[in-house]
C-alpha cells in the first residue's frame, strides 16, 4: 500500500516538472514583466535596464527558471503586479474563503445528491425515479450563472433572506457572530451550487444501483437469507459508491481550487474569482502562481482518488 | 417401496409465468416431483427450458411484481408457494442452501470470502464472530480449499474459478440444510475442474444425508450424479427416470435426441446427432400439443397426443405424450 503510495508520488515528480516549465514558459511568454504598473510611467530607460539587471531578468532563461523553482520551494511567488502584496499571502487568503465554501458545497452536494440517487436506483421507473429524472434534466439544461443569477436576484434582492455578496458582515464581531456572518454569507452559493452539479453523482449512483442489484452476487447474499435492507445497504449500495469514489480525490482537492463561476456571481473572494481577476487585470505573477496550484491540485487529486479507490475496492489494491 | 417420511421437497402443479408486455406467459408449465433424502435429482434441458425458474420458485428469489407462482411446493409443513419474504429468509441459506452457474460473478468483489461465507451463519445461528470465523474455516476444509485459515481473508479475485465455486459450496451448506440446489454448478468452470467440484458436491450429500437438485444441461453430468433424473422441454418434464432406466432405456424423443447429442469419446463422429430447431422462446411456446412435435417434423402428427400427459410406463418411469411408441430418428429412415 505504502510503497504504492511512494511509487506514485515519486511519478508526480516528473509531472509536476513538466507542468513547472510549461507554466513558466507561458509567464515568459506573457506581454509586461514585473514592473509593469510598479514604476513611474517617467522612468528613464535606463533605470529600467538597472532594475531588470538587478533583479535578475536579463539573465538566461534556464537561470530564471532555476531561480523561481527555489523561490516557490521556499513558498515565495512573487509580488502581485497590481495589488502590491506577496502573492502568497493574497492567496493563503482566498484558498481560505474558497475552502469553507467548497467545503458547504460540497456537503450540500452529497446530501442532496447520494438520497436522490438512491431513491432513483431503488425505485427505478416509478414517480420518485422519474421525477428525480426531470430534475436532473432541468439542472443539467440550466447554464450554472444563469441559475446562480436567479438565485441571486430571487433569495438575495428580492427576498431578501441572504446577503448578496463578500465573505462577511463587516458588523460581525466574536467568534460566533463571525462564524455565523460567514456562514450566512456562503450557505446561498453554497445550496445553488450543490443543486445543479447533483447531475453527475445522482446518475452515477442510480445507475450503479440498477446495474447491481441483479448481479449474482446480490442473488448469492439472498440465497443466503439476508434481509432484503441488509442486502441492499451492504452489498448493493456498497459495490454502487465505487464510481463516486473514484472522483472523492479530485473532488477534495477541487475544494481549494474553487468555482469561477459562482465566485464571481456572488463577488466571493475566493480562488476562482482571483484567477479571473487576476486574467483581467494582467497579475501575471499571480495568474502563473495560480495555474501552478491548480495543476498540482488536480495531479494531487488523482493521486488521492486513486488511494481512495485502493481502500475501497480490493481488486485495486496492489501488494 | 415410497417412504413418505423421506420425502425432503414435494412439487406438485407448480405453474411459474412471467409478465411481458402486460400478460403472464407460464415458464414452468405444470411441474411436479419429489425430493427424497441422500438422492440427487438432476433436471436437465436445453438452456431456455425452464430450469432455473423453478429454482428460483422454489427459493422465492423471483420478482414478485412481475411473476406469477402457483401450485405446491412442500417443504415440511410449509407451502413455499407466495410464502413472504421473511418466512423464505428463514428457510434460505438455513433449510435450502443455493450454489449459482458461475462462481466468478455469485461472489461479493468487494468482501472477503470468509465474511461472506459466515454472512449465512450470522442470519440462522447464534453464533459469536470467532464461533463463525471457526466455523468457517471448517467448512473451508471440508470442501477442500488449501490453507482454509489463509483463505478466510482472501478476496474473490485473488482466487480461481474452481476456489471460488468451492467457496459458494461451502456457504451454501454453512448451515447443514436438508436441501442443496445446485443450478448449473459446473457450467462457467474447466471441465478437470467440473468432476472435482461434482465429487465434491457427491462426497456433501453423502456427509449430510442432504437432497440435492442439480440443474445442468449436460448429461455427461447427470450420469456422473444423480440418482433420479427428470428431462424438461418447453416449460414441462417429459420424462422422469432413475439415472440407469433414463440412459438404458431412455423413451421420450427428446430425451433420446439429447443422448444421441452427447458425443461420444469410443464414437464415430458423423454419428453425432444435432437437435433440429431450438427451444421456442417464452412468448412463442405451443400451449397445446406435444411442445417437441416442432422439432421432429418427419413424426406424423397422429403419433402426438392432443394433449400430452404424463404416464407412468413402468414404475418410477414417466413418458410425456405416446410418440415415444412409434418415434425414430429422421435417418433411420
Ligand atoms: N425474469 C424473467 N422474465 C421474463 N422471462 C423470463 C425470466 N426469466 C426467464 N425467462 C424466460 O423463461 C424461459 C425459461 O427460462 P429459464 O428458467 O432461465 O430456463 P433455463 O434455466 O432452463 O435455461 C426462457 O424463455 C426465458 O427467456
Ligand atoms: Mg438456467
Amino acid at each position: 500500500m505504502w510503497k504504492t503510495v511512494l511509487r506514485r508520488v515519486l511519478i508526480m515528480i516528473p509531472q509536476l516538472i513538466l507542468l513547472s516549465i510549461i507554466v513558466f514558459m507561458l509567464a515568459k511568454m506573457m506581454p509586461g514583466d514585473p514592473f509593469t504598473g510598479l514604476i513611474n510611467p517617467n522612468s528613464s530607460p535606463k533605470e529600467i535596464a538597472r532594475l531588470k539587471q538587478a533583479y535578475g531578468l536579463n539573465d538566461p532563461v534556464p537561470v530564471q527558471y532555476v531561480r523561481w523553482i527555489k523561490n516557490l520551494l521556499h513558498g515565495d511567488l512573487g509580488q502581485s503586479y497590481i495589488q502590491h502584496v506577496p502573492v502568497a499571502s493574497l492567496i493563503a487568503d482566498r484558498a481560505q474563503n474558497t475552502f469553507w465554501l467548497s467545503l458547504l458545497s460540497t456537503i450540500f452536494l452529497y446530501g442532496i445528491a447520494i438520497p436522490m440517487g438512491i431513491s432513483a436506483g431503488k425505485h427505478e421507473g416509478e414517480w420518485q425515479d422519474r421525477a428525480i429524472s426531470v430534475f436532473n434534466y432541468v439542472t443539467y439544461a440550466i447554464p450554472g450563472f444563469v441559475f446562480y443569477l436567479l438565485g441571486l436576484w430571487l433569495f438575495g434582492f428580492t427576498l431578501g433572506w441572504f446577503p448578496i455578496s463578500g465573505t462577511v458582515a463587516a458588523n460581525a464581531s466574536g467568534f460566533w457572530g463571525v462564524f455565523f456572518s460567514r456562514l450566512q454569507h456562503m450557505i446561498l452559493p453554497a445550496i445553488l451550487y450543490a443543486i445543479i452539479a447533483t447531475t453527475g453523482t445522482v446518475q452515477y449512483l442510480r445507475t450503479g444501483i440498477i446495474d447491481n442489484k441483479v448481479e449474482d452476487y446480490v442473488k448469492t447474499a439472498r440465497s443466503k437469507g439476508v434481509p432484503e435492507k441488509v442486502v441492499f445497504n451492504k452489498h448493493i449500495l456498497r459495490n454502487s459508491f465505487l464510481p463516486i469514489a473514484a472522483f472523492m480525490g479530485n473532488t477534495i482537492t477541487g475544494l481549494l481550487g474553487g468555482s469561477l463561476i459562482i465566485e464571481t456571481v456572488f463577488s466571493f473572494p475566493g480562488m476562482g474569482k482571483l484567477f479571473l481577476d487576476s486574467i483581467s487585470q494582467r497579475d501575471y505573477t499571480t495568474l502563473t502562481a495560480l495555474i501552478m496550484i491548480f495543476g498540482t491540485l488536480t495531479l494531487l487529486g488523482n493521486l488521492l482518488s486513486d488511494i481512495i479507490m485502493s481502500l475501497v475496492d480490493p481488486r485495486i489494491r496492489v501488494k | 417401496m415410497d417412504n413418505q417420511q423421506n420425502v425432503l421437497l414435494d412439487v406438485e402443479k407448480l405453474h411459474t409465468g412471467y409478465r411481458l408486455q402486460g400478460e403472464f406467459y407460464d415458464a414452468a408449465d405444470g411441474i411436479g416431483f419429489t425430493l427424497k433424502c441422500n438422492e440427487i435429482l438432476a433436471i436437465v434441458g436445453e438452456s431456455g427450458c425452464g430450469k432455473s425458474t423453478i429454482v428460483s420458485s422454489i427459493v422465492g428469489l423471483y420478482d414478485r411484481k412481475n411473476t406469477r407462482v402457483e401450485g405446491e411446493i412442500r417443504y415440511k409443513n410449509l407451502n413455499l408457494v407466495n410464502l413472504s419474504e421473511d418466512l423464505f429468509n428463514q428457510v434460505r441459506g438455513n433449510n435450502i442452501g443455493m450454489i449459482f452457474q458461475d462462481p466468478m460473478a455469485s461472489l461479493n468483489p468487494l468482501m472477503k470470502v470468509g465474511d461472506q461465507v459466515a454472512e449465512a451463519l450470522l442470519y440462522h445461528t447464534d453464533m459469536n464472530k470467532q464461533q463463525r470465523r471457526d466455523r468457517v474455516i471448517e467448512l473451508f476444509n471440508q470442501v477442500g480449499m488449501p490453507k482454509p485459515e489463509a483463505m478466510y481473508d482472501m478476496y474473490p479475485h485473488e482466487l480461481s474459478g474452481g476456489l471460488r465455486q468451492r467457496v459458494v459450496i461451502a456457504m451454501a451448506v454453512a448451515c447443514k440444510p436438508e436441501i442443496i440446489i445446485a443450478d448449473e454448478p459446473t457450467t462457467a468452470l474447466d471441465v478437470t475442474i467440473q468432476a472435482q467440484i461434482l465429487d465434491l458436491l457427491k462426497k456433501i450429500q453423502k456427509e449430510s444425508d442432504s437432497g440435492i437438485i442439480l440443474i445442468t444441461h449436460d448429461l455427461g453430468v447427470v450420469a456422473e450424479t444423480a440418482d433420479e433424473v427428470a428431462v424438461m422441454y418447453a416449460g414441462q418434464i417429459v420424462e422422469k427416470a432413475d439415472v440407469k432406466t433414463l440412459f438404458t432405456h431412455p423413451l421420450h424423443p427428446y430425451t433420446r435426441s439429447l443422448l444421441n447429442s452427447i458425443p461420444q469419446s469410443d464414437g464415430d463422429k458423423d454419428d453425432l446427432h444435432v437437435i433440429q430447431g431450438t427451444v421456442p422462446s417464452l412468448k412463442n411456446m405451443p400451449r397445446t400439443g406435444d411442445r417437441f412435435a416442432a422439432r421432429i417434423p418427419w413424426i406424423p402428427a397422429e403419433a402426438h397426443e392432443v394433449d400430452p400427459q404424463l404416464h407412468e410406463v413402468e414404475p418410477n418411469h414417466f413418458v410425456r405424450c405416446t410418440c415415444w411408441k412409434t418415434f425414430h430418428f429422421q435417418d433411420e429412415g
